[in-house]
């Protein structure tokens, strides 16, 4: 059977793929935030999974304001790197698992969460920074990834209570599908910032701080943090960390297994507007 | 009955909701596409016949000619949306944030780099942190620009 090895937790800051496909990453502006990846990439290679499920959100790039899927599974056996305005960012096309996608859309929706399947999407900054943090630059993504897009553009988005049950669907999805995978979840985003008026460079340390604590100690209680709480304490963008819910909510321990590991966390501010908060969780 | 809006309290922050997408929905599309370089080329030859194209209003039209990222906001646009403006004229996430505080280029990046705008006084309108209305605009771009 497939099986969730671990959770990733990284921010996608569109800053730090235009740092790498420009080759500033030796800039001292660069450095602390990639020397806080370097561990991860290590770790990577040695726990190389066969499918990434990768929780983002769209930027307004697959999806405009034509349709505003909720949560969208990404079901192709491909998905090209977007345009988002700059010109499509130089990386590889990403490779899906159409098999694995169509069985877990089956099943959470039979568990009651009514995902949006698509067939056809770009991918943009969202998906592609963390791939990269995570990966290096190679000539091809080194796993299948599974895109998952969570609207977090449009108030209201999803709440952290109903991502992190979610999550949990999601576990129970994978660890029935028959192919012996192993699996990680991915969840991106975050943490504090704001992009947008007299409030816009707003960062949260403590906050941050706080946050990345109770996702590994007591992921429950966090879920139940309002809406509001975020966009107030974490800025208006900050809002994207309900998605880091949905990869902790498929952990063992949330099943009842035993508690992860935290095989590393780091943050660092800034990465242009915004503080990155990056985690990695292995289950035993 | 009017639905809960707990956030209309924040100061400095404008939450784009289903009725802030109702008002901005033209504005933002136009934006969308801006994401074809056909596009971006013909609205950079003639951005006002290329604005004259979308049903958009007219004070739309005008926050767009003027890159006034906070007054396109006010009538519904949304960041990751107007973001393709920036993109059409080579300008960062960063810049296009900054440029809506009132601080130049430079104060802003100095602002991050020291650890980034501060939470305190900034939770709820009335306290006096520096994204309060009554503290506008910030820095020197925003002085130059109001003096």
């Amino acid at each position: 059977m497939a099986k969730i090895t671990a959770s990733v937790y990284s921010s996608h800051v569109p800053a730090i793929g235009a740092a790498i496909d420009l080759g500033k990453t030796a800039e001292p502006y660069w450095v602390p935030l990639f020397k806080g990846y370097e561990l991860s990439k290590q770790w990577m290679r040695e726990h190389q999974p066969d499918v990434i499920f990768l929780v983002y959100n769209d930027h307004a790039t697959a999806f405009s304001l034509e349709m505003i899927p909720t949560f969208a599974i990404g079901t192709a056996a491909e998905f090209t790197p977007a345009d988002e305005g700059w010109g499509p960012r130089p990386v590889p096309k990403v490779i899906g698992h159409p098999e694995l996608a169509a069985h877990i859309a089956q099943s959470v929706i039979q568990d009651d969460f009514d995902l949006t399947i698509v067939n056809k999407m770009d991918v943009d900054h969202g998906l592609t920074v963390p791939l990269n943090l995570m990966c290096g630059s190679p000539d091809a993504w080194p796993c299948r990834v599974i895109p998952f897009a969570v609207n977090v553009v449009q108030y209201p988005v999803p709440s952290g209570r109903r991502c992190f049950m979610l999550g949990q669907a999601i576990r129970r999805a994978i660890e029935s599908y028959d192919e012996p995978l192993r699996v990680q979840i991915w969840g991106t985003g975050g943490m504090s910032h704001q992009l947008q008026g007299p409030r816009a460079g707003l960062i949260n340390r403590a906050w941050d701080n706080a946050f990345l604590d109770r996702l590994i100690a007591d992921p429950e209680g966090l879920s139940k943090t309002p809406h509001v709480e975020y966009v107030r304490e974490a800025g208006s963008e900050g809002i994207e960390l309900v998605m880091w819910l949905i990869a902790r909510g498929a952990m063992a321990d949330v099943a009842g297994g035993p508690r992860p590991r935290v095989v590393h966390r780091f943050y660092h501010v800034p990465a242009s507007n915004t503080a990155v908060g990056h985690l990695i969780l292995e289950n035993s | 009955m009017p639905l809960d809006k707990p956030y209309l309290d924040l100061p400095g922050t404008t939450i784009f909701d289903a009725e802030q997408s109702r008002k901005g929905y033209h504005l933002n599309q136009f934006c969308m596409s801006l994401m074809k370089a056909d596009n971006r080329a013909r609205f950079k030859a003639d951005e006002r016949a290329y604005l004259d194209e979308w049903p958009m209003t007219e004070e739309q039209k005008q926050a767009v000619l003027a890159r006034d990222l906070n007054w396109c906001i006010r009538l519904g646009g949304n960041i990751y949306f107007l973001a393709k403006i920036g993109a059409t004229d080579g300008k960062s996430f960063q810049q296009m944030a900054g440029s809506m505080t009132g601080m130049t280029e430079a104060e802003y990046r100095d602002m991050m780099i020291k650890g980034g705008r501060s939470i305190e006084g900034n939770r709820h309108i009335g306290e006096d942190g520096d994204a309060q209305a009554h503290r506008q605009p910030q820095g020197a771009a925003g002085k130059n620009a109001s003096a």
